[in-house]
């Protein structure tokens, strides 16, 4: 029967994909990976204006990707787990002749000579990357407003943020522009953003999954992770992007588990605990999802008793020291001698590199430079970096405590559900504060993620996050399936 | 206050960021009040803390150490692509030493 371009477009509602849909309508021969990709691509740049969640497309490199799925199905290979399947991934994450900006004037013509061991990893699953997502500059926001290229609007309501940092990512997802995405997560940037427009936000073990070709922010923080409309899906990418790297010396060499296939081990049993601090500051609408939530599991056969990780309170206060030393040193690199971007109007070296750095970066950026050298400068390590390396240790040892006693803690996410755009910008302490229950995980370098669990009145997602043990993410997805499969009856 | 415009100057000048007056004033005050947050860091005891540099996993001290074997390097023109202004295979600066 010839192919249409109706029967095509009618075989593939972009939308609502899996990864396990794409497989099917591959192999059943229903359309071809290229018929996918080009409607794929088609489909997310007509639904950009909307959200302007894709910074650039990839129409070249995504078309060669499906074009060699179409060979192995024709020549009846076997075909990868991700095989057609359109991603999008965050632009700090790097990507071989594909323009790559981190959301910054500074690299906005950056074209990396290498991939990203991600990267490289998805499309040897056969994935098929179509463009690259929408962030705060470097990492650095809560929202998707600190970026270079203009906010994100949030899929589900256009007057409010995504979430950020990976805020692009997760409005790819959420749109249905893509079927799963990458993003980064340094103190909540793939969690917030998940649970803000309604979709599954993926933090794995630090050392898991590799950063070569993430670009720095802070280094003993920063992670990549995988967004999905689904917690299998989810579970699929990040089998796919973990495992050791020889070109991530921080990579573990743990053994990676086929996540998906132990989603239906079952949670009955599992002790949780909640978290009393976690508990103060919600909203009441999302202190209800929450507690619904965690009524679900209770009728799953999950044992649910309140803890305490007492040292929460100074969380974000270590948090944004650390991580603004780390970034204030990271971000040295961009002095105008190696990165496109240079001032034009410097007479000396040293003029220079602060023409390029003072015209290159933005507000946001400048600001966790500065708070991050202050902290580090001469008469203040003490009293700054160290005594917050010291508060990390406790908010580690209070997970290592809970951990005793519980296998996995279930919080919210964020204290409220997607604030409107605008709202915090002029507030930067009030914007770090949104991150309050997101950045502990971070910093003791704990699985965490961010699974929906339901809408407030007006419609706004909400998310519960599930934090387990050191590289037990088997636990914390099957968890989040079961919360999922939960909510769909 | 716990920082002043000289000093948020002096701060600019060591993290190599030309500021301007607006800046300057608006850096302050944000910084005043992120400081006087995180000044809460003093309320809590880490005495017998030791500090925290790196999440740190059970495994081999060399469990993570590549094989010490040659890879193709990046080569210099795909070093160089990205230079803001390229020259004979060098990145291209403004006079350092003067003559």
């Amino acid at each position: 029967m010839p192919r249409g371009q109706g029967h095509v477009s009618e075989a593939m509602d972009i939308p609502s994909l899996s990864i396990d849909s794409v497989r099917e309508g591959l192999l059943s021969r229903r359309f071809s990976a290229t018929e996918l990709a080009t409607e794929a691509l088609r489909f997310a740049e007509a639904e950009n204006p909307r959200t302007n969640a894709y910074l650039h497309f990839a129409p070249e490199r995504a078309l060669a990707a499906a074009r060699r799925v179409d060979e192995q199905i024709a020549a009846d290979e076997a075909i990868g787990p991700l095989a057609g399947v359109p991603v999008a991934v965050k632009d700090v994450i790097v990507t071989k002749g594909v323009r790559t900006t981190c959301g910054s004037k500074l690299l906005a013509y950056y074209i990396p000579p290498y991939d990203a061991t991600a990267v490289v990893r998805l499309e040897q699953a056969g994935a098929v990357l179509i463009g690259k997502t929408n962030c705060d500059e470097f990492a650095m926001g809560s929202s998707n407003e600190n970026s270079a290229f203009g906010p994100v609007r949030n899929p589900v309501a256009p007057d409010r943020v995504p979430g950020g940092s990976s805020g692009g990512s997760a409005a790819a997802v959420a749109q249905g522009t893509a079927v799963v995405a990458l993003g980064s997560d340094t103190g909540g940037s793939i969690r917030q953003p998940a649970s803000f427009c309604g979709v599954v936000g993926v933090t794995p073990t630090y050392g898991r999954v590799s950063r070569y070709g993430l670009t720095a922010f802070a280094s003993s923080l920063d992670h990549i992770g995988p967004f999905a409309r689904s917690v299998k899906d989810s579970a699929t990418v990040l089998h796919v992007v973990a495992g050791h790297d020889p070109c991530d010396s921080t990579s573990a060499a743990a053994p990676v588990p086929d996540y998906a296939a132990l989603l239906s081990g079952g949670v009955k049993g599992l002790k949780l605990g909640l978290p009393r601090e976690y508990l103060k500051e919600l909203t009441s609408e999302t202190g209800e999802l929450i507690y619904a939530a965690v009524d679900a599991l209770k009728h799953l056969g999950c044992e649910v008793r309140e803890i305490s990780l007492p040292a929460t309170d100074y969380a974000i206060a270590c948090y944004y020291i650390l991580a603004t030393a780390e970034a204030s040193s990271n971000l040295a690199r961009y002095d105008g001698v190696r990165y496109t971007f240079r001032s034009g109007r410097s007479e000396t070296l040293a003029e220079m590199y602060r023409n390029t750095r003072g015209e290159g970066f933005g507000a946001e950026c400048k600001r966790r430079i500065m708070l991050g050298t202050y902290v580090l400068s001469a008469g203040y390590y003490d009293a700054y970096y160290l005594k917050a390396q010291k508060v990390r240790a406790l908010i580690a040892r209070d997970f290592g405590n809970a951990f005793q006693e519980v296998d996995a803690i279930v919080a919210p996410v964020s204290p409220y559900p997607a604030f409107r755009l605008g709202e915090k910008v002029d507030d930067p302490i009030s914007m770090y504060l949104s991150d309050i229950y997101t950045i502990t995980g971070d910093l003791a370098g704990i699985p965490c993620m961010s699974v929906p669990c339901g809408k407030t009145a007006e419609g706004l997602p909400v998310g519960m996050q599930i934090l387990t043990r050191h590289f037990d993410e088997t636990t914390m997805f099957r968890l989040a399936d079961a919360l999922e499969q939960a909510q769909r009856r | 206050m716990k920082i002043t415009e000289n000093e948020v100057r002096y701060v600019a000048d060591l993290a190599n960021l030309r500021l301007t007056d607006a800046e300057v004033g608006r850096l302050r005050a944000d910084l005043d009040g992120i400081l006087e947050h995180v000044d809460k860091l003093k309320e809590i005891d880490t005495s017998n803390v030791e500090p925290m540099a790196q999440v740190l996993y059970a495994a081999e001290e060399t469990a993570t150490l590549r094989a010490d074997e040659p890879v193709p390097p990046l080569g210099n023109q795909a070093a160089m692509a990205n230079a803001p202004q390229p020259g004979a295979g060098y990145f291209k600066v403004p006079k350092v030493i003067e003559r």
